[in-house]
């Protein structure tokens, strides 16, 4: 690519990032016509998981915090969205154990206007754990968003005229079509994308690294770190939500932290503070996570019968993630971003030799 | 000082103390407008505790500190937090250098440059939409190059911090403290570890920027005679106490500074 200036090769990457997502939407528009339903799905809950691990990522691998509370935060924008696009008759048969207040009964909303309720509903409650915990330096953020997490389970649980407690919604309205997932996920990483890459973006990593040194740099550090959490929450909510419209049923149990522990995983094996690694990540892990579903089931193997033992997914999955933090502690992408001119490089590499 | 009421900065009184231990006793000291002042002594004198007073990182137990900016307004800094005496207009350097060491040299440089940026962060988030705050963004980083070539760095430009030469780095840490656009600069032993040609040049260079960027600036050094050739006046500390204060050649011959020091060098010898 040595004959293009640097103006000519920004205009080659927006073209070749143009033509890929308009080639991806046709794959993706098509997709339902030509593959089973389930596989569709799982194309689906892709999208879906690398939104959430996206905005894991902003807070941990971007943001330095460790968080264990993104299926609490999702938990809220799926509860949010649910409730503002069932319809109220259907609502009404929904409750049984306790009757359901009126003006959650009353409450409705257009599914794109749910997303972003559901967004603003986990900011929210993501400004409000943040302020106390980063006050105080945020050594017990990963203890106090599990905590929280767990309060936001239970809440759900007993708040039953708002929630339906254990025995969750159903019905929820399909929106999250592949389409849908996958648009939301291109604004994600496009916002995430500009965002990181503007002087915000440096400020941000400049605060994870030397605080002292931002500090120093008259950078308000803990507001930045609110700041960046807050749109991790935001981000959370909005998976949470589409992954209510995916699923159609939540229930409490659905946020329970093995949710926030896949998470976790996709943003490691992907690359802490890398944005396109967490996409890689989401596609490895929630296939990883199907395909291992087999050794839960019964196996045979000639005369050989293993039982199925449930949970055994979750055995394997922590076994791999101890190997990737042993033998590739950066994930795949490490902090790099994928980018045009390192696959065209690469692939000239490859051709000459 | 010859004029009292001419001070960029001012410590009345100023006490640290870490448990039994005064590391800064009841210093009363200030640095005239566009002055190149130093503050020297002896291994834990106390100058960087002074320094952490001056910037927000320690709240002294007695005394306090006052700025007055170019425009005649005095402030009292003592109690605000480090971000905030950054943003009335002061800006420092470290001992132990601590740049962002992932970032390359030009986004250390644009990250002091975000403490006067009037773009906030959801502007860049649509494209088009704010075409205000892109062009700051791009004069930003302009700015940042620019800056960097003015300290010899410009190669260094898409280098990360920490692959960079140990004189580059303490160049690099100017910069970044110059693009915060401050008024007074503070310098924790800039030229540590530079061979004395090295020092001689990087403090000459630090006067040219006192004139270039119209500054006051306190350096704190170590090494006696490097500081004589630069600082028009120079605060002695030892022990935390203030032991002389005057012209490089009345500190010169002053004896309780080449006792403080002898005794010192002596001691290490
Ligand atoms: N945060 C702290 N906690 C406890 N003691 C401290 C702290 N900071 C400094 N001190 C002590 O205060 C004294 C003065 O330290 P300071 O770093 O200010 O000295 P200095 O003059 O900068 O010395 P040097 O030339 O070695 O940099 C030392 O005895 C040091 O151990
Ligand atoms: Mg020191």
């Amino acid at each position: 690519m040595s004959g293009l200036n640097s103006g000519d090769k920004k205009l080659r990457n927006n073209a070749l990032t143009i033509f890929s997502a308009a080639a991806l939407a046709v794959c993706l528009w098509l997709a339902p016509t030509f593959i089973d339903a389930y596989k569709v799905r799982i194309i689906n809950l892709i999208a879906i998981n690398a939104i959430l691990g996206l905005s894991l990522n902003l807070i941990y691998g971007m943001g330095g915090m460790f968080s264990l509370g993104h299926s609490g935060f999702m938990a809220i924008g799926a509860y949010v969205s649910a409730i503002l696009i069932i319809t109220p008759d259907q609502k009404q048969l929904m409750w049984i154990l306790d009757p359901i207040s009126p003006w959650v009964m009353n409450l409705q909303a257009p599914f794109l206007l749910s997303l972003i309720a559901a967004g603003v509903a986990a900011a929210f409650f993501g400004v409000l754990i943040s302020i106390p915990v980063l006050r105080l330096g945020g050594d017990y953020l990963g203890i106090a968003t599990l905590g929280f997490s767990e309060i936001i389970r239970i809440l759900i649980t007993n708040l039953t005229p708002i929630t339906n407690g254990p025995l969750g919604l159903k019905g929820i309205p399909p929106h999250a079509s592949l389409l849908m997932s996958y648009g939301c996920l291109a604004v994600m990483l496009l916002c995430v994308t500009r965002l990181m890459r503007s002087n915000f973006g440096n400020v941000v990593r400049a605060v994870r690294d030397d605080e002292v040194a931002a500090k120093t740099m008259g950078i308000d550090t803990f507001r930045i770190r609110v700041l960046v959490f807050t749109l991790g929450c935001f981000g959370g909510g909005v998976g949470g939500a589409l992954m209510g419209n995916l699923i159609t049923t939540i229930d409490p149990k659905m946020f329970m932290i093995t949710q926030t522990y896949s998470l976790l995983m996709i943003v490691v094996v992907g690359g802490l503070g890398s944005m396109t690694g967490s996409v890689v990540g989401a596609i490895l892990i929630t296939t990883m996570l199907e395909w291992l579903r087999f050794v839960e089931n019964p196996i045979t193997i000639g005369s050989l019968n293993i039982p199925g033992i449930p949970g055994m997914r979750m055995v394997i999955f922590s076994v791999l993630l101890i190997a990737v933090i042993i033998f590739r502690r950066e994930g795949i992408m490490g902090m790099r971003e994928f980018s045009w001119g390192w696959l065209l490089r690469d692939a000239k590499k490859g051709g000459a030799k | 000082m010859s004029n009292e009421n001419d001070f960029a900065l001012r410590l009345d009184g100023v006490t640290i103390q870490f448990g039994g231990l005064v590391a800064v006793n009841d210093l009363t000291m200030n640095v005239p407008r566009k002055g190149i002042i130093g503050l020297i002594g002896p291994n834990g004198a106390g100058k960087t505790s002074a320094f952490n007073v001056i910037t927000g990182f320690y709240k002294p137990n007695k005394g306090y500190v006052e700025f007055r900016g170019r425009d005649g307004a005095v402030s009292r800094i003592t109690g605000l937090p480090p971000h905030r005496v950054c943003q009335a207009g002061l800006a420092r350097t470290f001992q132990n250098i601590r740049l962002f060491g992932s970032e390359t040299a030009i986004q250390n440089v644009m990250i002091g440059s975000y403490v006067r940026q009037r773009g906030r962060w959801w502007m860049n988030l649509v494209p088009f939409t704010f075409p205000g705050a892109s062009r700051e963004e791009e004069e930003i980083r302009a700015n940042a190059l620019a800056l960097l070539e003015r300290l010899g760095l410009g190669a260094y430009a898409e280098t990360p911090a920490s692959s960079l030469p140990y004189g580059a780095q303490r160049r690099l840490e100017i910069a970044r403290a110059l693009a915060t656009k401050p008024e007074f600069l503070l310098l924790d032993e800039p030229a540590a570890g530079m061979n004395p040609q090295e020092s001689a040049e990087l403090l000459k260079f630090i006067r040219s920027l006192r004139d270039e960027f119209d500054l006051s600036i306190l350096l704190i050094e170590h090494d006696m005679k490097v500081v004589m050739g630069v600082c028009e006046y120079i605060w002695v500390l030892d022990q935390g106490t203030l032991i002389a204060d005057g012209s490089p050649e009345d500190i010169r011959m002053n004896p309780k500074v080449v006792e403080a020091y002898l005794g010192k060098e002596a001691a290490h010898a």
